[in-house]
């Protein structure tokens, strides 16, 4: 095939949202290049995937079967993609950009003489993929150089996915060569670290604190404004890294995802794996003392300032206003 | 244990970035460096594994002759030696570009191990150490937050996305990549600092190694994001602006 392959990933949760998105994505590349769109993932048709295809369906579906893919592999992976895509030659391949993509896309790539442009949040005409650079503070936009597939993953979120059933695709089935000593690492089950006690996703006001704070010192500067909204208390990675917050109350994609009513973010300056996780709130605040951070680009009020002199104000005011 | 890490000097994450003239990338002049975190954090899993194992923690980074500085930051900390690729057109490759010239690096050192962070804080393409294993013919595994050596070689816990985590079996040599908040960073000490002085630095150039290619992507431009929303940005001393702020999301958002 000379054309767009759009990869699904089987999510844990059933959900086909981001394979939803991918897909859109690749529409937009098909309406820039001309190509053709088919589809390919590992697992059983019906089953964990091609569940629901949104919009114009694909040409084709390719569905990859392997006893050796039941538990997912880099190595696995790898090779049975490696087999598909040297049989399709797509022009372009589209991947969701998840943990498991960053896992073995890069690899699968370099297999190809080729690198994964990743975590892609607008294709242009050219095509040009644009993706951030300095967690968030630029934007910038790549090109395509020689022949080649070309390997793309897409933002969580980047791309609306289309709201209309687009019904079925005539699907194939694919099945690679792969041998068991072929696979070198031995994956356990997926495990939490403990029982999660915070639900942050059904918090109607959330007050979030990043590296501004400095220091665990001025934690309570912050707790007593959480206490004041009778709202949740969050934190971006490096607060929750530090200890200075238990792990699970971390917003962004290696934590929860939020939309409260309300979300301020004290001191966060706002990279992309912070925002994935709460740019769907009904009401950002951004407290920052840098106007050029990121996470001014999706708050509804900021305050550029020195958190500790804005936040103990804050708290004043929300408590006035209470009386 | 004979453990390669692989460290990036990035722009310091308080240093302001601007867009250079030709708009193809940031002004570098008048800015200031530190060890790109993740890495940070790998390098602090590698001292840890030569604690308990003994061995030896070499250091190895790509860049211009400025790098320098964050490698002696990293020997201050107990690395035993350091590898420099003095090359200064690191941006006009791409990370299969920049994976060559560290995997030429690595290979005659033989390592049982190589770590690096999960991604840089400048790019973020996260691909580095993955496209290092392929090209070196090792396993590898990605977004690792402790790393156990058993027997057979290792067991390394793995991040999965919005909590959950898991466990994997390996053998080794391998490649890791590092998450952060695995483990505490440490602070070099003074004796570190004095001690770094005299360790090994080799300099090895990219035409030495002999690692060029033309890039499978190029960067073309980079800007400014474009604002998603219109913030209102509430201005004045800290007192008005809380209060403005109280009114507005009592009677505008209506969300208190």
């Amino acid at each position: 095939m000379s054309g767009i392959l759009v990869v699904e990933e089987a999510r844990r949760d059933g959900s086909g949202r981001i394979f939803q998105e991918t897909l859109a994505a690749g529409r937009k590349l098909a309406s820039l290049t001309g190509l053709a769109l088919e589809s390919a993932a590992v697992g059983e048709p019906g089953k964990n995937i091609f569940l629901q295809i949104s919009g114009p369906p694909p040409a084709a579906g390719h569905a990859i079967r392997h006893p050796l893919l039941e538990t997912y592999t880099a190595d696995g992976y790898v090779l049975a993609f490696e087999q598909l895509i040297r049989k399709l030659e797509p022009d372009y391949v589209l991947f969701p950009h998840s943990y498991q993509v960053r896992d073995f896309v890069p690899r699968l790539a370099a297999k190809f003489g080729q690198v994964l442009v990743g975590d892609v949040t607008a294709i242009e005409d050219g095509p040009l993929f644009e993706r951030q650079l300095f967690q968030g503070r630029m934007n910038a936009t790549y090109r395509r150089e020689g022949k080649g597939p070309c390997f793309i993953s897409i933002q969580n979120g980047a791309f609306r996915a289309d709201s209309a059933n687009g019904g079925a695709m005539p699907i194939a089935e694919f099945i690679p060569e792969i041998e068991p000593e072929q696979i070198r690492t031995k994956p356990g089950e997926p495990f939490r670290e403990s029982a999660q006690t915070v639900d942050l996703g059904s918090a109607q006001r959330i007050v979030s604190v990043g590296r501004g704070i400095k220091d665990a010192a001025n934690m309570p500067l912050i707790e007593v404004l959480a206490g004041a909204l009778n709202a949740e208390l969050a934190a971006s990675r490096p607060i929750c890294d530090n200890g200075w917050l238990p792990m699970e109350r971390q917003v962004g994609s290696s934590g929860q995802t939020v939309a409260p009513k309300l979300y301020l973010a004290v001191g966060i300056s706002g990279a992309i794996q912070h925002l994935v996780g709460m740019k769907g709130s009904q009401c950002i605040v951004a407290i920052n003392k840098d106007p050029d951070a990121p996470i001014f680009e999706v708050a509804d009020y900021g305050i550029v300032g020195d958190l500790f002199e804005v936040v103990p104000a804050l708290t004043e005011a929300v408590k006035a206003a209470k009386q | 244990m004979k453990i390669v890490v692989a460290i990036k000097q990035v722009p310091d994450r308080d240093a302001p970035v601007r867009i250079a003239a030709d708009a193809k990338w940031i002004e570098e002049r008048e800015l200031q460096w530190a060890m790109n975190e993740p890495d940070a954090y790998a390098l602090e899993e590698a001292l840890q594994l030569k604690e308990r194992h003994g061995g030896e923690v070499i250091v190895l980074s790509a860049g211009p002759e400025r790098v320098g500085s964050t490698i002696r930051e990293a020997l201050a900390k107990g690395a035993d030696r350091a590898i420099q690729i003095v090359c200064d057109d690191l941006g006009a490759r791409d990370a299969l570009g920049v994976a060559r010239l560290l995997a030429e690096a690595v290979k005659p050192e033989n390592p049982d191990l190589v770590l690096t962070g999960l991604q840089s804080e400048d790019l973020g393409l996260g691909q580095t150490g993955v496209i290092l294993a392929e090209l070196l013919g090792l396993p590898h595994a990605t977004l690792i937050l402790h790393v156990e050596k058993t027997d057979a070689g290792l067991k390394v816990k793995r991040e999965l996305e919005e909590g959950w985590y898991q466990s994997i079996e390996m053998p080794l040599p391998a490649v890791l990549t590092m998450q952060s908040g695995g483990n505490k960073l440490r602070y070099a000490t003074l004796m570190g600092i004095k001690r770094a002085k005299t360790k090994e630095l080799r300099t090895v150039s990219a035409a030495e190694l002999g690692a060029g290619a033309a890039p499978a992507v190029t960067l073309q431009q980079i800007a400014v994001p474009k604002k998603q929303k219109s913030t209102q940005i509430l201005s004045g001393p800290a007192k008005e602006a809380a209060a403005m702020l109280v009114e507005k999301l009592k009677t505008e958002a209506r969300v208190l």
